[in-house]
């Protein structure tokens, strides 16, 4: 068999020129990798080596299934064959490298392998049909937000020379009659050369060729990936494997403005981004108008590190010069950037880290200063006394236990929102009405409750988070009870996740969660079968955050409604505006179509009468949307607990 | 000449302000109480003309100083400090308006006498002067009596209608010499105008808002002509700027402007909390709306069942009534 | 620059206020005590001087619940010195309590002298007078009230905005030192976060000093007949009749307010 390194080319060996671009693409390319690690190593650190299993876990799903991917089907399955072909094709360069390099090894070269030989053709064919695939998305049907760059074509471009010169060398090899046929399309090339006019006696040095052209264009690709976007070929693996298991929330810092103030996990986001725009195109922020996109964000991101390689030193900022204040306050930190991205990547807790930076300089907006300052000296958002917290319970006919005097079983948390608006308290009192229709052992904390700091904290107020917590958390310690409830997914959200529980804590659930298992178990027994067609919005922090998706569907469908989804549904519902502080600031001028809006008009859009919500935000949101709208006669919104009493009452 | 009652002009740009009149009518009253002739203090720099409105006034003393052409407070009570110690007047009313902001606190404080604020009304109760002053954002009313005479009364705004301060009498002027620092440590350099056209709201004390329940653009003159009448602005909740019905700068809310008015009259708004956020701090708030469930009616002080469309021109109607 | 900031501590009416059973005075039970909003300015307005010009910024309160708060908050946003007047309570009247911090002002070590002395224009319970005048009077110095701005300080003499009404504003040249009520300051009270608080609260110390005696009475020189609510807090008192009826009685309402 013929050894394509052996031989000489314009008067040189040729083992020793495949030797030196060899040295020469791994120096480059390890000198470039060994850069960014030191970058990454002058950044504050984070820990993310725990939970191996759970991690692995994610990797197999993530990058060896590419599941994420798979989401938008067509470019998912072209991605995944293309991934695939890819992994083949390195294990084939590596293998043909080394024997390259090292002749005296006692392997074949890896075309030279019949099986080897088969996958190589299989799946250069299937590779170069999802390139073609790839290559029309991208230039004939773009989705909106992904960017027509040089760098996309360079890569579509040297993946098909490294596929094509794989299956040129194979069919050069069947036309001179050395290669053993294999799935029948090495022998389609070998057709089509012969059609070219080769002959087979060109056709070992036409392999030979190929193979050269190969390991040159894979070498080449070595260098080119650590100075392009896909360097996130490099990157995203450990993105995955370093990704957050649950939804991220940077450890209490006193903001980022500077690469050295980010972690490296914060900073690495930008460098795994493959800037794919599925991010753009699921943010609420951006879609209404917004100066916030968190594709250009990870863009930022990685500039800036790109600019510390270039010229060094440590004035590299982000605020400020690359991204935005009203980028920055702009999030509704509804997670939808983070769930889409198939790489892994962390777009909120940078935006976070930034707005801990504006806060700590007092550069923040003046609605969103009234919020904070009421939440830190009235305990909620509304400015109204603490006193009045427990207002909405005279309307009730019977007094909900006090948990500070005596023990419950459950302890309800209400939120800001359930108590003091007036809209929501008759929301509030029924849901007092259904629990105790159900005999639950309830009580509620009177005025010793907080704000759960939940949307302080994202607002990048981490100290008025830990103030709010403290005072709760000491209202719990002199409280009795065993498990919480809560109608408010935000609350739910800090209670259950990010709260520093001295003793571990106690079970936090959410009120569909619990009025599910009242309604399943016939405590809370249906009196009556609700007609009508509905649709169901799952709030950012039940859903996304939390992974409760089904209980509030299960009571629907157990209350007899036609439930229809909207597109936007599950771990793709759309954010109605409210989150990461945002129902606290004001709307910047030359705003499209509000979240909620957007909203509104796909329930309307879906033939449903009803908009049912599980979040007291949601449902002040929609309502106002309905108006603006102009859905008031199409669309009621209701919170699931109105639908549940309406369905219990004897 | 001892004993009287004194009411100090307010002037604004060479006229005599509407709670000069307003001071008068309460003045006159409390005069007529205890008996004393009511004399009108003119302070200023060739307005001497301005004397003639006064005659609800038994008689003017006009103090005349170039010093006193400037609006500045420490100045007029420095005059009126002298006026008062030679004339020992029983009790002195100065308005309460910006112009003269401080000057009846340091009028009191050179007359070693207790100044009150934000007083609201005056009567005689068993032969002592009685104020009821509004404090606390307007939410607690005290009833005080001064120990100590004159009596420096700080008057605030609407305590009587101007009307009844004014009248078609001559008073008789005398004229009054003040001495005055030749150079006052607070000067007056010039006076900065309002943009044309720019209304800042958050500045205006009566405001009328629609909402929804306004119904249509052609609507919101009937809101418009109310606000003229009470000397208000416009203002709108936020579906209402949304349709291009009023400007931005008009939407109060949480993507608004947020306004602490003394009146904040909503017409036809539901009293949702983005709205409500910018306007809860208003020192009287009264809420038309067609819906008693409204929740406008959990924050207004008064509330009305009923049609703004109907109700606004009416009032527009009365106020002018009342206003004259 | 050498600035000095009165804050005072005043009811706080987000809470709901009772009247004492003496009727005279108000429920102390009830009463939540929040920083006077336009002393909330005066500070912002010192704070940008300071920024402007230069120099240190002292805040002077007389004792109260909570005003450890407003002054480690206040030294958070950068004011140098912080002192708590001892001797000197709140309450219902100010002019007993503006005569004893003015001469606490004279009497407290390396305050004065000073350029200027900035506290609000006025409180919500400024029954018997307004600070900035009283103090002024008591130092001797010039006063101006309803201040948003202070642009220029040179030679001696400052250049000061004042609110008149309908929208005008005046430009004034007022010498130092002087005393100012600022009604609003160039830009809103600045937001400290809460974390920064807690830093300063390490940090700072907050300075005690004995008010001199003797500290007046207040409310020595007037006599309080009664307190009363104006009207019940809560639900709206809703108006019924016919629409010219209903009409009728908002005038009402209105004239009795003030307000046409």
């Amino acid at each position: 068999m013929t050894d394509p390194a052996a031989g000489a080319f314009l008067g040189l060996p040729a083992r020793a020129i495949l030797w030196v671009l060899a040295l020469i693409a791994f120096g480059l390319f390890g000198w470039r990798v060994a850069a960014y690690i030191r970058v990454l190593a002058r950044a504050r650190p984070e820990p993310r080596w725990d939970q191996w299993p759970a991690r692995l876990k994610r990797f197999v799903l993530e990058v060896l299934f590419q599941r994420k991917l798979l989401e938008e089907p067509l470019i998912g399955a072209a991605h995944l064959l293309i991934f695939w072909a890819f992994v083949f094709y390195a294990t084939s360069f590596f293998w043909n490298l080394l024997r390259g390099l090292l002749p005296f090894l006692p392997i074949p070269y890896a075309d030279q392998a019949a099986w080897m030989a088969v996958a190589l053709e299989l799946f250069g064919a299937v590779g170069l049909v999802a390139l073609v695939v790839a290559a029309a998305r991208r230039y004939l049907f773009p989705p909106p937000r992904l960017e027509q760059t040089r760098d996309a074509g360079i890569i579509l471009s040297l993946i098909t020379i490294v596929l094509l010169s794989s299956l040129t060398g194979a069919g050069a090899l069947v036309l001179a009659g050395e290669h053993h046929a294999g799935v029948g399309i090495a022998s389609l090339f070998a057709g089509l050369l012969s059609g070219l006019g080769v002959s087979p006696e060109q056709g070992v040095q036409l392999n030979v060729a190929m193979w050269w052209v190969h390991m040159v264009t894979v070498l080449g690709f070595l260098v080119y990936i650590p100075y392009s976007k896909h360097l996130h070929l490099l990157a995203s693996p450990f993105g995955v494997l370093f990704g957050s298991l649950k939804p991220p929330m940077p450890a209490a810092s006193e903001g980022a403005a500077r690469l050295e103030e980010f972690t490296w996990r914060q900073l690495f986001s930008g460098l795994a981004c493959a800037e794919c725009g599925r991010c753009d195109r699921a943010c609420p922020a951006l879609n209404s108008g917004y100066p916030l996109s968190p594709k250009e964000l990870m863009h930022h991101v990685k500039e800036m590190i790109m600019a510390s390689l270039a010229s060094g030193g440590n004035g590299h900022r982000l605020l400020g010069d690359r991204v935005k204040p009203e980028a920055v306050w702009a999030c509704m930190t509804c997670l939808a950037c983070i769930q889409r991205c198939p790489v892994g990547n962390e777009h909120v807790p940078v935006l976070i880290e930034l707005r801990r930076r504006l806060m700590a300089d007092g550069e923040i907006e003046a609605h969103l200063q009234e919020a904070l300052t009421n939440l830190a000296r009235y305990g909620n958002s509304f400015g109204q006394s603490a006193r009045n917290r427990a207002r909405w319970t005279q309307g009730l006919d019977f007094k909900p236990k006090d948990a500070r005097k005596e023990p419950v079983t459950w302890l309800w948390f209400t939120g800001d929102y359930a108590a003091y608006d007036p809209r929501l308290q008759p929301i509030t009192r029924a849901a007092a009405r259904l629990f105790q229709r159900a005999g639950l052992d309830f009580g509620i904390l009177y005025e010793a409750e907080q704000n759960s700091g939940n949307d302080a904290r994202r607002a990048g107020e981490e100290g008025l988070f830990e103030t709010l917590m403290e005072k709760n958390l000491a209202a719990f310690a002199k409280a009795r009870f065993e498990r919480i409830v809560t109608t408010d997914p935000h609350s739910l959200h800090a209670l259950k996740n990010e709260y520093q529980w001295q003793n571990g804590g106690v079970p936090v659930v959410h009120h569909t969660e619990l009025l599910w298992e009242l309604i399943r178990t016939n405590r809370l027994p249906l009196n009556k079968r609700l007609n009508g067609r509905v649709t169901y919005h799952d709030p950012c922090y039940l859903g996304r955050y939390n992974g409760v998706y089904e209980a509030p569907r299960q009571i629907l469908r157990a209350l007899g409604v036609e439930l229809v989804e909207m597109p936007r549904h599950g771990s793709r519902s759309y954010c109605c505006g409210a989150g990461g502080g945002r129902i606290w600031m004001e709307d910047v001028p030359g705003i499209q179509e509000r979240p909620a809006e957007s909203r509104v008009r796909e329930a309307a859009a879906v033939g449903a009468r009803t908009l049912v919500v599980a979040c007291p935000k949601d449902w002040v949101m929609f309502q106002d949307a309905r108006k603006t709208a102009g859905l008031e006669d199409k669309l009621v919104v209701k919170d699931i607990i109105e639908l549940v009493e309406e369905a219990t009452n004897p | 000449m001892a004993g009287n009652i004194w009411v100090v002009a307010d002037q604004w740009q060479g006229r005599l302000t509407d709670i000069t009149f307003e001071a008068l009518a309460l003045g006159r009253e409390v005069a007529d109480a205890f008996k004393v002739p009511l004399e009108a203090v003119l302070m200023g720099h060739g307005c001497a003309s301005l004397a003639e409105e006064l005659g609800c006034a038994d008689n003017v003393i006009y103090a005349e100083h170039p010093a006193l052409a400037e609006p500045v407070p420490e100045t007029h009570a420095r005059a009126l400090t002298e006026l008062a110690q030679q004339r020992q007047p029983r009790a002195i009313v100065i308005p309460a308006t910006n112009t003269n902001w401080g000057a009846n606190t340091l009028l009191a404080a050179q007359l070693g006498v207790p100044g009150l604020n934000f007083v609201v009304d005056l009567k005689a109760v068993d032969g002592a002067l009685e104020a009821r002053c509004v404090l606390y954002g307007g939410k607690i009313q005290v009833r005080v009596q001064p120990r100590k005479e004159p009596a420096v009364i700080g008057l605030w705004p609407g305590a009587r209608p101007a009307d009844q301060g004014r009248s078609e009498r001559k008073p008789s002027v005398e004229q009054a010499s003040v001495s005055l620092a030749a150079e006052p440590k607070v000067r007056l350099k010039r006076y900065i105008e309002p943009e044309a056209g720019e209304v800042d709201l958050t500045r205006q004390d009566i405001l009328v808002a629609v909402g929804r329940g306004i119904q249509s653009k052609d609507n919101l003159e009937l809101a418009e002509e109310l606000a003229r009448a009470l000397g208000g602005e416009i203002c709108g909740s936020r579906p209402v700027v949304d349709q291009g019905w009023l400007p931005l700068s008009r939407q109060i809310g949480k993507s608004g402007l947020t306004v602490k008015p003394k009146l904040y009259l909503a017409l036809g708004i539901s009293g949702a909390p983005e709205h409500v956020e910018g306007m809860k701090g208003s020192s009287l708030i009264v809420a038309v709306n067609t819906d008693p469930q409204a929740p406008i009616f959990n924050i207004a002080h008064y509330g009305v069942v009923a049609d703004a469309l109907e109700l606004a021109p009416a009032l527009a109607e009365a106020v002018r009534a009342r206003k004259g | 620059m050498n600035l000095v900031v009165l804050m005072r501590m005043v009811p706080d009416v987000v809470e709901e206020l009772e009247i004492a059973p003496d009727g005279k005075s108000l429920d102390q039970e009830a009463l939540r005590l929040i920083v006077s909003e336009s002393d909330d300015h005066a500070l912002e307005e010192a704070l940008l001087l300071k920024e402007r010009f230069g120099g240190r910024v002292t805040v002077v309160a007389p004792e109260a619940p909570e005003v450890a708060d407003v002054l480690y908050t206040a030294a958070a946003k950068g004011a140098d010195r912080v002192i708590q007047l001892r001797g000197v309570e709140p309450g219902l009247g100010v002019a007993a309590m503006a005569e004893a911090c003015a001469a606490a002002l004279s009497a407290i070590p390396d305050l004065l002298p000073a350029d200027l002395v900035l506290t609000g224009a006025q409180s919500i319970e400024d029954l018997d007078g307004l600070v900035a005048p009283l103090v002024a009077h008591r130092l001797g110095w010039p006063y101006l009230g309803v201040v948003t701005a202070v642009s220029e300080v040179s030679n001696g003499t400052a250049t000061v905005i004042k609110e008149f009404q309908a929208g005008y504003r005046g430009e004034f040249q007022v010498s130092l030192p002087a005393v100012l009520g600022v009604q609003a300051a160039e830009k809103p009270p600045r937001y400290v976060p809460v974390a920064k608080v807690r830093a300063a609260m390490k940090a700072t110390r907050i300075e005690e000093f004995e008010a001199p005696q003797p500290v007046p009475e207040p409310l020595q020189d007037v006599t309080i007949v009664a307190l009363a609510k104006p009207e019940a807090t809560g639900r709206a008192e809703m108006l019924e009749g016919s629409v010219e009826e209903v009409a009728g009685k908002l005038c009402e309402l209105l004239a009795e307010r003030g307000l046409l």
